[in-house]
């Protein structure tokens, strides 16, 4: 954007809303909402707590573990759904309502089936993620041109050969995109798990500090996910532009 | 007239002097209600180039695609040396009308595909295709990405795929349509002299009669879907008298006329 003459920097609206913040905070209008100051005053004095070390720990260990289990499932059964008519016929439905279904009324059911820990988390964050990756890499295979399938087999190609040298390759741009919306999902997906849980991570701080009213560290700790959700998010799009050369002219 | 040409009644008895490369037998393909091929049996000699010619739609592609076992046909075989194929195999490469580059790949990664899959070293198979990228005059875009070339230099890539796995028979579908006309010319000439030097066997599709009459041995007619060969032409004088004479030979021009006429009727 330019603004009087100069060129700003991005996301520089962000300042904009920031002091916005500081102001409603100032003036007092609501406990909600203290001033953005003290949020950040706070955010830097609980950084260093063994409590929230301990509990970024366990999310980026579930998130890790969830996202990394969805990824390494989700794109070979989308993979094979793109290639195979009877694996599609069976799956498509169940991925279908699996996207659409509200996951986190599932969550204490998995709860009584794997318990209440990180068990019950990580398959959390994965079943958020896995289904757009699934569908997604169909959808990416699905578009394929047939000629290069035809080609690689003219060439000789085996079927491994084919799958990880001309499907993975053709479904890559829509992978990446499946993956991106994916591990958003799978934020929310290790957030509601922990929140549900509530004795592990976050969901255990969060717990804790709005039964106490402490606004202050509620709002700090919120800044920090959406700042890590933020810059999952912006590295993933990263990647998708790095494929985008050949997205458009397949 | 010094030209000895073959209807089809007499084709089977004339070919026997030759012999085959590639034979197709009764082969028909229907594609559900559409009858793409019926019944069509064609000989095609060993080191020689051979042009399908017809009207678009009749199944020339087809043909092609069933000799490099792509496609299953309905009914009929095809021989590759005398043996019976149904699977794509080292002893033919294709070379694809709409050129079926991988978008991802750089120019010799392309190239050296066929190779790759036949499990050649990776400093080998870029050797190989360096020379190849050369011959088809793609010097200087080894990487480069398809989406930067103009599409007759993807066809060349395509092309120079092909040739680098070295192949015995060489099935090209339209493989100069998307070149302009001076380089069109300039790999005519490449393609009468790599049909000379290498003993290698050529199915070529075309839709410019000059250009089958220019380049082939044998011309097979073919005719709208149910697709059979209608006629098949040798070309016999012009051949050896230099590829800067050939265009101004009379038999060749009478050979251009005479396809002309009989392709006529399907225009119209
Ligand atoms: N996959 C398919 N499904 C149904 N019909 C097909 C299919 N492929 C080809 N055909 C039909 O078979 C006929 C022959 O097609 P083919 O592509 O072999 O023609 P062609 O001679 O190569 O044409 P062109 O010169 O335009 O490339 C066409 O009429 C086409 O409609
Ligand atoms: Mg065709």
């Amino acid at each position: 954007m330019i603004l009087f003459g100069y060129r700003l920097p991005g996301m520089s609206s962000l300042l904009v809303w920031g002091l916005l913040w500081e102001i409603v905070g100032q003036s007092g209008l609501t406990f909600f909402v203290p001033p953005l100051s003290e949020v950040t005053a706070t955010l830097f004095s609980i950084i260093g707590t063994a409590a929230f070390q301990k509990a970024l720990f366990e999310t980026a260990y579930a998130f890790l573990v969830g996202v990394a289990s969805a990824i390494l499932i989700g794109i070979p059964v989308g993979i094979l759904m793109g290639k195979s008519r009877l694996l599609d016929e069976l799956l498509l439905p169940w991925v279908n309502v699996f996207l659409s279904a509200p996951l986190t009324a599932l969550v204490p059911v998995l709860m009584v089936l794997f318990g209440f820990g990180m068990k019950s988390i990580i398959i959390t964050t994965a079943l958020f993620a896995i289904w757009i990756i699934i569908l997604n890499s169909r959808a990416g295979v699905r578009q394929i041109n047939r000629s290069l399938v035809e080609m690689a087999h003219s060439f000789g190609a085996s079927p491994v050969d084919a799958f990880f040298k001309i499907y993975f390759w053709a479904a890559l741009p829509e992978i990446l995109g499946g993956v991106r919306i994916g591990i958003i999902r799978a934020v929310k997906g290790v957030i509601i798990g922990q929140l549900l849980i509530s004795i592990v991570g976050f969901g255990a701080l969060f717990e804790l500090y709005s039964a106490n009213f402490l606004m202050g560290h509620f709002w700090a700790v919120l800044i920090v996910l959406f700042a890590l959700a933020f810059t999952i998010s912006e590295f993933l799009a990263y990647l998708e532009r790095r494929v985008a050369y050949y997205a458009a002219k397949r | 007239m010094a030209m000895s040409q073959i209807k089809e009644e007499s084709a089977p008895a004339a070919s026997a002097e030759f012999e085959s490369a590639v034979s197709v037998k009764n082969i028909t393909k229907n594609y559900g209600d559409v009858e793409a091929l019926r019944d069509m049996s064609l000989e095609f000699p060993r080191g020689q180039l051979t042009s399908l010619l017809g009207p678009s739609g009749c199944g020339k592609t087809t043909l092609l695609k069933i000799i490099a076992g792509l496609l299953e046909p309905t009914s009929g075989t095809v021989e590759v040396g005398g043996k019976e194929v149904t699977d794509p195999g080292p002893d033919r490469a294709f070379v694809f009308q709409d050129f079926a580059l991988l978008p991802w790949a750089s120019v010799i990664r392309n190239v050296a595909f066929g190779l790759e899959m036949r499990g050649v070293a990776a400093s080998e198979r870029e050797a190989i295709a360096e020379k190849y990228i050369k011959d088809v005059g793609l010097a200087g875009f080894e990487n480069a990405y398809p989406h930067e070339l103009s599409g007759g230099m993807r066809q060349r890539v395509g092309l120079a795929r092909a040739l680098s796995v070295d192949a015995d028979v060489l099935l090209m579908d339209e493989p100069f349509s998307a070149v302009d006309e001076q380089t069109r010319r300039k790999f005519q000439e490449d393609l009468l002299a790599l049909v000379q030097n290498e003993n290698k066997t050529f199915l070529f599709v075309t839709h410019s009669i000059e250009e089958a009459v220019y380049v082939s041995d044998q011309i097979a007619i073919l005719l709208p879907r149910p697709s059979r060969v209608s006629e098949i032409i040798r070309p016999s004088s012009f051949r050896n008298k230099g590829v800067d004479n050939i265009r101004r030979d009379p038999e060749y021009l009478d050979i251009v006329d005479e396809i002309w006429a009989s392709l006529r009727s399907y225009v119209e």
